[in-house]
């Protein structure tokens, strides 16, 4: 790998040269491992929002409690600390029980693990509220109907109720997808290379810390310019067999 | 947990209180800086709407962190800054000074967004009869529009600064020592993740206690409007962020 900067004669813009002069393929790179996390945090966060969500709804005082409660704290304490004591935390406990066990290592846990599954929490708290207010905004008389009809209470709930949620609350889960875009770059913080880590080594490097963290910002304005475009177009879809007054 | 807080309790609540002067600096000079790029925003002039736009749109479309280095780091690459005569004096506040105006700057953009909610949220028939009463613009806005947007706004406004206590954290990735910075600083020393666990505590309480003021204050600046219910009052923070 030859030696990246400004040479006596370089133009400050070669750092973002694609290859060995410059680092733009380690900022394409970073830019896809942002997306990659933000897809996985995505997907825990709707599995724990859906599960959250009917905790929420359920007939059991103990049961709602204790998901309120847990939607309170994930909301109010920041994200950061979240994914420091995950990634630490569970660090720590693996290693503990690995001791019990008798071997004596330290256990490293997946930063990539531990950053999709702390913003998968925070993501999930919000959602849950978000699917909350989906369930019950389904109108009530189709679930009577479906009762009337002969459906089991699963039935009518996997065939009434869960399909027609999603449309109620697809803005707030678009609202979500865009706050943790820009979220997933706490990863840095505990070294996983995604854009924002990726430019931050690029910019101690090169001294060039304006050019690359801009170029890491255009990247990220990118993305959330294209996934405000794609939320729209998909709520117009899910929109599609709804009159409107 | 008794440990960290009996050996580093006074580190922590040191740290506490920044977070506190960083964030209410911050809403301060956001609310100042927000009004003006609002009304931009709502204004009909391109000259003025385009250049306001973009500034919401850049500071809402990037990540916090990523504008917190540029500041912070790029304002390092200035050397014309280290050569002026007041830098020893601030040198040692930079980090401090950098994340206040990364803050401010981030929470500005938000900002304008909700006030531009609450100043289209007011009643269309109201602007009508000011003007069939014969106010002017500036009298409109000064009399009916923004007291109105305001009290609109007021309860997602909260949810704002909300979102920006818990982003201060951030302002500990360059050298301030907030709350987050003191939790992490104990945390390198002593490898207990209950330093962890002490500030979370802290900030939710921070959290729910400026929750619990802001809701009070909305009741009292609303209490004339009796009993009725507006659903744009609605609490914005029980179905997620803004």
């Amino acid at each position: 790998m030859g030696e990246r900067g400004r040479g006596p004669d370089g133009n400050m813009w070669d750092l973002l040269q694609y290859g060995d002069q410059g680092y733009g393929d380690e900022l394409v790179r970073g830019a896809l491992y942002t997306l990659i996390l933000a897809a996985a945090s995505a997907v825990v966060g709707v599995a724990i929002g859906l599960g959250l969500a009917l905790a929420k709804l359920s007939q059991s005082r103990g049961t709602r409690l204790l998901a309120f409660g847990f939607t309170a704290i994930f909301r109010g304490v920041p994200e950061l600390l979240i994914m420091l004591v995950v990634y630490f935390g569970v660090g720590i406990a693996i290693t503990r029980i690995v001791a019990l066990l008798g071997y004596a290592s330290r256990v490293e846990v997946d930063k990539f693990a531990a950053a999709a599954f702390a913003l998968g929490l925070v993501f999930g708290a919000f959602a849950s509220e978000v699917f909350r207010g989906a369930f019950l905004a389904v109108p009530k008389g189709q679930i009577e109907a479906g009762l009337a009809c002969g459906m089991r209470r699963t039935q009518v709930f996997l065939r009434i109720r869960m399909p027609q949620m999603w449309r109620f609350a697809l803005p707030g889960l678009g609202n979500l997808w865009m706050i943790l875009l820009k979220d997933t770059s706490l990863a840095a913080i505990i070294t996983y290379d995604e854009l924002t880590r990726e430019a931050r080594i690029a910019a101690e490097n090169s001294g060039e810390a304006f050019l690359l963290y801009g170029a890491a910002g255009v990247i990220y304005l990118v993305f959330t310019a294209l996934s405000t475009g794609a939320i729209g177009r998909l709520e117009r879809r899910a929109d599609k067999g709804v009159r409107r007054a | 947990m008794i440990e960290v807080i009996d050996t580093y309790g006074m580190r922590l609540l040191a740290g506490l209180w920044t977070t506190v002067e960083l964030v209410a600096i911050a809403t301060v000079l956001g609310a100042a800086l927000a009004l003006p790029i609002a009304l931009a925003r709502v204004a009909r002039n391109p000259l003025l709407r385009w250049p306001a736009s973009a500034y919401v749109f850049v500071f809402r479309g990037t990540p916090l962190l990523i504008q917190l280095f540029i500041i912070y780091y790029g304002s390092g690459q200035i050397t014309a800054i280290q050569d002026t005569s007041w830098w020893p004096h601030v040198r040692e506040y930079w980090g401090w000074i950098c994340g206040i105006v990364g803050l401010t700057l981030n929470t500005a953009a938000y900002t304008a967004e909700i006030v531009r909610g609450g100043i289209l949220g007011v009643p269309h028939g109201e602007v009508e009869a000011a003007r069939a009463c014969g106010m002017t613009t500036p009298v409109t806005y000064r009399r009916i529009i923004l007291p109105r947007a305001f009290r609109i706004a007021w309860p997602a406004y909260g949810n704002e600064i909300v979102l920006l206590i818990k982003s201060s954290v951030l302002v500990s990735t360059i050298t301030v020592l907030d709350l987050m910075g003191q939790a992490r600083t104990v945390f390198s020393r002593n490898l207990d993740l209950n330093s962890y666990v002490v500030a979370g505590v802290m900030y939710f309480a921070m959290i729910y206690a400026f929750d619990r003021g802001w809701r009070a204050i909305e009741a009292r600046i609303n209490r004339h409007l009796g009993e009725r219910t507006d659903a744009r009052t609605k609490r914005v923070f029980e179905s997620g962020p803004a």
